[in-house]
């Protein structure tokens, strides 16, 4: 039987390329977040101006980061995208649900702490990582 | 819906990852249009349709 050549590898090699572009901003994004996090406890104390100049970093580099997770879910294939848009539904649907009660369990006093947006972005993260296995395992 | 993918592969001896790599898509998804677990869309089943130089009929069988 004859073995034609298939193996393109285009489609494969913009996919690492967009998984790589992707890695690199999210990790520049977490970098923008410690900067105005921990620079004027230990850099340059409440310094309004430098602290404007690295949130206003932290917003750039932040639109940089979806900007390659657009273009890194172009690259993928309609199984793939499929699969990420049903993880994104379900983690959009926790936050505004989950976010919603935790704001009001913070206004009605039933927690004794404040609602901090820390829990939440960890909650986003977690209910679309446990989807998306969930997810990838369905269709194995 | 029922395919014949995994046969019209393996008499080319192809892979999983050669005709992943020939349609564009992830080696998982070959497998899970292969096990019937994920409906192609219909640009891709003709896509699989001239790659196999056959109709997609000839492919693809509606299950109702």
């Amino acid at each position: 039987m004859e073995k034609r050549n298939v193996n393109s590898g285009e489609w494969a090699r913009q996919t690492k390329k967009s998984t790589a572009r992707l890695a690199i901003w999210t990790i520049l994004w977490v970098l923008t977040v410690a900067i105005p996090a921990f620079g004027p406890v230990l850099f340059w104390g409440e310094n309004n101006l430098i602290n404007l100049s690295v949130i206003l970093l932290n917003i750039g580099v932040g639109i940089g980061m979806i900007n390659a997770n657009i273009k890194h879910l172009n690259t993928l294939d309609e199984m793939m995208k499929k699969v990420q848009l049903e993880a994104m539904g379900i983690s959009l649907g926790v936050a505004v649900v989950g976010g919603i009660a935790y704001s009001m369990l913070d206004a009605t006093n039933v927690i004794p702490f404040d609602a901090e947006i820390g829990f939440l972005v960890m909650l986003i993260g977690i209910s679309y990582m446990i989807s998306l296995a969930i997810n990838l395992r369905r269709y194995k | 819906m029922k395919n014949r993918l995994k046969v019209l592969r393996a008499e080319r001896d192809w892979t999983q990852a050669d005709l992943a790599h020939a349609l564009d898509v992830s080696r998982q998804t070959v497998n899970a249009i292969e096990t019937g677990k994920y409906d192609p869309s219909l640009p891709l089943a003709f896509k699989i349709s001239r790659l196999f130089e056959k109709p997609i009929e000839e492919i693809f069988e509606d299950e109702e």
